[in-house]
């Protein structure tokens, strides 16, 4: 099969099983309905698989390929294509397997649910378009997935379409998600205007030139573009300019902001939880969200070419690491503070790019999208058991009842405070690394808030297994004694993830990070190579491992996990006396910053206000009783002056019009 | 065997008559059979549509199926009909949408049906007429020939308070295209010739040209609508039945646009270019205003129809941003995405205001709190509406994008602020569509009567299937319609960019 056929493929398995599914599914019933969409998946897993393992091994080169045209015109194409090269290959990976174990859980997952021929359609659209998304040679494209995923997403919040929470849900992540698209469209404009095309290669060409230009000489990056004459500015206001390429770079990443839920377009993010758990763990931690991710270091021959853009995606995500994981302490629903934690992990990747590590940066996305999916089906797993209970509160000592669940979530947790030899140590402590020897605007900051943040990580999580699974239960003791693991479909899923979360980091950290594999597709500058610094320390995964054991990340780790046992394992007690020490803390994070109100108060009610006052006063008021209204009367009252013509309608008017016209024409055409 | 058929005037004639036919004939009393009749004229023209569309020369920007008649000697005015890559897709939205209003007002209009097919049949000739008449006089005729079966479907089948919007609706457009007649005349007396091209190619001073644009620009402002002449479409829609609701959207809304394309930027090139200020920022203004405005609307027509207004900015706004353009390929994208948004609107706009119909058919009420759970008793209907809704907030891979992408990207040419205004299309419109679908389809049914309300029948599905897959076929592959325009598109260009004024 060409190489074309073969992505073809893979984009359309998952299509085909979502139209078959939609369209024909209550015919086909539930077990016809899965087994397709399944298969679709799977096929595209299984090319996947073959693409990632040829391009780890060295074995295959970048390929770009055109689809078809979307558009033609004057000397302008806008094609639907595909860029495959190493950085595609991951996330297809990533994509297909999260996708795939998903989709088998849904089968118990969903098993009672009315809607679940309609819940597979959904989810294998989405990976259609997440695969477009992941897959595309071109801005178009992109955009296309890129919004294509937004709708699956807000069809999967409100999947319950009864349950006001979630439609109320479903409404905000699509809103806040397009105040992002605003920004990301007004990039693919600029990237119009510097370069003529929507397509990436001719971009990527261009800056490689500039890259070239900037290893070569001593030019300054600013010197190197206006080499290749990119250095356009912006006008303002005034005589206030912006450089071209920054505003381009911003304008990027305000879309990256909004998908990939960072402060502070970060609010839609918790309240997606009200969608079915398997969609949050595929769409709300694994892939969709880390679109944004991709994108920037998709973009990254951009990126690396403006300091401003760096340094604000820097701060951005420093803020969003620490401070969203502060909030998931406080969180009392299972899958609330689940996703606080995925917030606060997206911080980590986004000052990974902020820092120009971005590999270590998709490293990251690679190993928390198995071990967030696991604990995010494990949840699922408890949620299930108690019978959709999700108060962490009604819960505990489920460890004995629940084994299979509790062995893999411990995984998951372990890999997620980055517990030495657990895939996510290996991506944490690399970006940790970076960042300390980064030299760009706020990353000093940066190194405060990921360093503080492996604390609060720990504290977190830590509290979630122990209020979960250990300690006395309070679920009610009918209930408890009925308890039993989830069926096969649930808990195989989860092992299936629980050993990438496990092994992922030892295996992959050094073929993925310090070989060329991603010198395909992620262009660095040299004064910005900060991995290469990470690099002269690594010798062997093990020994990483254990050099990780004695630096300051893991005496931070410690003091989590210290905290933690503490506070809500030996002597619960303490919450009560912390409750009291930091009241206005708690209050403040409880209400997650006030974040919501604002939204709600300022900007949604605001533009319903501003909208029913420009109505009111500008429609109705001036322009229709003022000046139509008002030009009625003054032609009445002229009319009534000329005594006989006054009818009172205004059809008479229009008549008498007609006639002065008619009589205007007759002038017009016989005068001459 | 089409080829020796006066094509372009059967697609005129032939409705035109047989409107007539109708209105003549044996009335209610064989309603079914006028109703199959005017179901097989429609169709008939539809096919003929298909036919253009498939012997259309893509690499010409000539008239082509061209027809001359004389008419009028004395005054040199003449029949003369052409269709080029402006017209063509006009022509084929016309006649699709009109042959979809007949077939789905056998169950929404419930008397004088007969008279009812008639006025559609009437309609689609007018308009038919409109976007291929070559003459300007010819033109004229049929756009205010247009008018009447329009008013009188929305003063015959509209609303309780119908006849102050009809009042309204013809006040407004009837103030806007006598303008539009005295400018016609008065470059017909000059170039002593109707036609559209010879008053292209007539020299006029810079001052004939100003009032000569703002003369058009009245008369198109009004139709499209432009803020702020605009506020007769809300009521004009409320008002109006189902079948008049889409045609007046589909089709009347795009006479606007095709006259600034036809007329305004080929004839007062110069003028244009020097009011392409004001176009922009009135066009900014609608789709920024307007859609706050939207978002505050409590009757499903209204909102829609502010929607509307909306959109068609950025058929002005693409219009209009040429004249500030360099580069050519952003020129042709920001004009393709004028005219493709032109033809997305049509669609769109036309299967929302099809379905309101559905469900204003059931329980007899527009407002949108009356409204709720619709999607536990019709779930059909409610995958269809989303589509709708979506292509409505220019989701990718849906027509709707297509235009508003192609402008908001080449309008950041001209300047990026005009871009960044025009983007917050992105936001508005999500809001008040999802919120209005969120309203009016989720959540918990909203009383008994939602609950028991019945999923689209037959017809009805047939109808917004129909839709879809235009929609979704001009979104995953605009380039079927984008081929069919770009030769005229660059030769409007052309003329748009010479400027008529001589050595300055």
């Amino acid at each position: 099969m060409t190489i074309q056929a073969q992505l073809l493929l893979a984009v359309l398995a998952p299509l085909v099983g979502a139209i078959v599914a939609g369209l024909l599914g209550k015919k086909l019933g539930k077990v016809l309905t899965h087994r397709i969409t399944i298969a679709g998946v799977f096929i595209s897993f299984v090319i996947a698989v073959n693409w990632f393992f040829s391009f780890l091994w060295g074995d295959a080169t970048a390929v770009d390929v055109t689809v078809y045209e979307w558009a033609s015109f004057g000397g302008l194409t806008i094609q639907i294509g595909f860029l495959l090269d190493s950085l595609t290959a991951i996330m297809m990976l990533v994509v297909t397997f999260i996708s795939l174990m998903v989709h088998i859980y849904s089968i118990g997952y969903m098993h009672d649910d009315d809607g679940y021929q309609r819940f597979f359609s959904y989810i294998s659209l989405f990976t259609f378009s997440m695969l477009m998304l992941v897959m595309s040679n071109n801005f178009l494209q992109l955009f296309f997935g890129w919004e294509a995923v937004g709708v699956m997403s807000y069809l999967l919040i409100g999947f319950w379409y009864q349950k006001e929470t979630a439609i109320f849900a479903n409404m905000k992540a699509f809103l806040v998600n397009r105040v992002g698209d605003f920004g990301f469209i007004l990039g693919i404009g600029g990237i119009f205007l510097l370069f003529g095309t929507l397509d990436y290669a001719p971009v990527f060409k261009t800056m490689g030139l500039a890259e070239e230009l900037v290893s070569l000489g001593d030019q300054q990056p600013t010197n190197a573009l206006a080499l290749v004459g990119l250095d356009q500015t912006f006008a303002v206001w005034g005589g206030l300019e912006w450089s071209a390429m920054s505003f381009i770079c911003i304008c990027l990443f305000i879309g990256a902001m909004g998908k990939s839920a960072q402060v502070p377009l970060h609010v839609w993010l918790p309240d997606s939880m009200e969608g079915p758990t398997p969609i949050s763990a595929l769409i709300h931690a694994a892939t969709m969200v880390t679109a944004g991710v991709f994108m920037v270091a998709r973009m990254s021959p951009l990126f690396e070419f403006s300091e401003t853009a760096l340094a604000m995606i820097t701060v951005i995500g420093a803020i969003t690491a620490l401070f969203m994981g502060l909030v998931a302490i406080v969180q009392n629903d299972i899958k609330r503070i689940i996703a606080y934690s995925t917030l606060s992990q997206l911080g980590y990747m986004v000052v990974a790019l902020g820092v120009s590590a971005y590999s270590a940066a998709i490293f990251h996305l690679f190993t928390h999208a198995f071990f967030k999916a696991l604990l995010f089906l494990g949840a699922g797993s408890v949620i299930v058991a108690l019978h959709h209970e999700q108060d962490i509160r009604k819960m505990g000592g489920l460890y004995k009842k629940l084994p299979i669940t509790y062995w893999c979530t411990l995984i998951g947790t372990l890999a997620l405070i980055g517990t030495p030899f657990f895939s996510g140590f290996y991506s944490k402590d690399t970006i940790i690394s970076a960042v300390s020897s980064a030299q760009g605007g706020f990353s000093s900051f940066a190194y405060f808030a990921v360093l503080t943040g492996v604390l609060v990580t720990a504290v977190y999580s830590v509290r979630l297994l122990l209020v979960v699974f250990h300690g006395k239960t309070n679920v009610e003791p009918q209930l408890y004694e009925e308890l039993q693991e989830s069926p096969k479909v649930i808990s195989w899923p989860l092992i299936a993830l629980a050993v990438p979360s496990l092994v992922a980091g030892f295996i992959f950290t050094k073929p993925l990070l310090f070989t060329t594999f991603f010198d395909d597709s992620i262009r660095v500058l040299e004064q910005h190579n900060v991995l290469a610094v990470v690099e002269q320390h690594y010798d062997s995964a093990i020994n990483f491992a254990l050099h990780g054991m004695m630096n300051p990340v893991f005496i931070m780790l410690l003091t989590g996990i210290t905290i933690a046992i503490i506070v809500y394992g030996w002597a619960p007690r303490f919450i009560t006396m912390w409750a009291i020490f930091l009241k206005p803390v708690k209050r403040l994070l409880e209400h997650k910053y006030f974040f919501d109100e604002l939204n709600q108060k300022v900007f949604a009610r605001g533009g319903h206000w501003l909208g029913q006052v420009l109505w009111r006063y500008g429609d109705k008021a001036v322009i229709d009783e003022g000046i139509i209204d008002g030009s009625a009367q003054t032609l009445k009252h002229i009319a009534l002056k000329v005594r006989k013509l006054q009818t009172g309608y205004l059809f008479h008017y229009a008549l008498f019009m007609l006639v002065g016209l008619v009589a205007f024409l007759a002038w017009l055409i016989f005068r001459g | 065997m089409l080829e020796q058929l006066p094509v372009l005037s059967l697609l005129i004639w032939l409705p035109l008559l047989s409107g007539v036919l109708v209105l003549l004939g044996p009335g209610d009393k064989m309603l079914a059979w006028s109703q199959r009749f005017a179901l097989l004229i429609s169709l008939i023209v539809l096919v003929l549509c298909v036919w253009l569309f498939v012997e259309f020369d893509r690499t010409t920007a000539a008239f082509q199926f061209s027809e001359q008649a004389r008419w009028i000697p004395s005054l040199n005015i003449e029949y003369k009909l052409g269709a080029d890559g402006i017209s063509l897709p006009l022509v084929m939205l016309t006649s699709l949408i009109n042959l979809l209003v007949l077939f789905g007002a056998t169950t929404s209009i419930r008397f004088r049906q007969t008279q009812f097919v008639a006025a559609v049949l009437l309609l689609t000739g007018a308009m038919n007429g409109v976007f291929l008449a070559q003459d300007s006089i010819l033109f004229y005729v049929f756009w205010e020939a247009m008018l009447i079966p329009m008013f009188l479907m929305i003063g015959i089948w509209g609303g309780p308070n119908r006849i102050y919007a009809t009042l309204k609706f013809f006040l407004y457009t009837f103030f806007g295209s006598i303008f539009m007649l005295v400018a016609l005349i008065y470059m017909g007396r000059d170039a002593g010739s109707f036609a559209i091209d010879a008053m292209r190619q007539m020299p006029l001073s810079a001052t004939e040209q100003s009032w000569i644009f703002w003369a058009f620009l009245i008369a198109f402002a009004v139709k499209i609508p432009m803020v702020p002449v605009h506020t007769w479409l809300p009521d004009a829609h409320v008002e109006a039945p189902t079948g008049g609701s889409v045609i007046l959207a589909a089709i009347m809304l795009k006479m606007g646009g095709y006259g600034f394309l036809r007329f305004s930027l080929p004839i007062t090139p110069d003028a244009a270019a020097s009011f392409a200020d004001i176009l922009i920022i009135l066009s900014l203004i609608a789709i920024v205003y307007i859609g706050f405005v939207a978002l505050a609307q409590k009757d499903m027509k209204k909102l829609i129809a502010y929607s509307s207004i909306a959109h068609m900015g950025f058929v002005t706004l693409g219009s209009f941003i040429v004249l500030q353009l360099l580069n050519p390929d952003a020129q042709s994208m920001a004009m393709q995405g004028a005219m493709v948004q032109m033809i997305s609107h049509g669609l769109i706009s036309g299967a929302l205001f099809f379905c309101i119909g559905v469900l204003y058919d059931r329980l007899h009420t527009r407002q949108i709190s009356d409204f709720g759970g619709v999607v536990n008793s019709m779930p059909v209907f409610a995958t269809l509406l989303m589509l709708f809704i979506l292509a409505n907030a220019g989701l990718p891979g849906t027509s709707g994008f297509v235009g508003e992408f192609f402008v908001i990207i080449s309008s950041f040419q001209a300047d990026w602020r005009i871009a960044l205004f025009a983007a917050l299309t992105l936001v508005l419109g999500a809001a008040y569509s999802l919120w209005f679908y969120k309203r009016v389809i989720f959540g918990k049914p909203a009383n008994e009567n939602i609950a028991r309300l019945d999923d689209v029948n037959g017809r009805e599905k047939t109808i917004l299937i129909v839709l879809a897959i235009f929609i979704v076929t001009l979104g995953v592959y605009p380039q079927l319609l984008i081929s069919v325009m770009q030769p005229s598109i660059e030769q409007l260009l052309d003329f748009a960019g010479n400027s008529k004024l001589g050595g300055g």
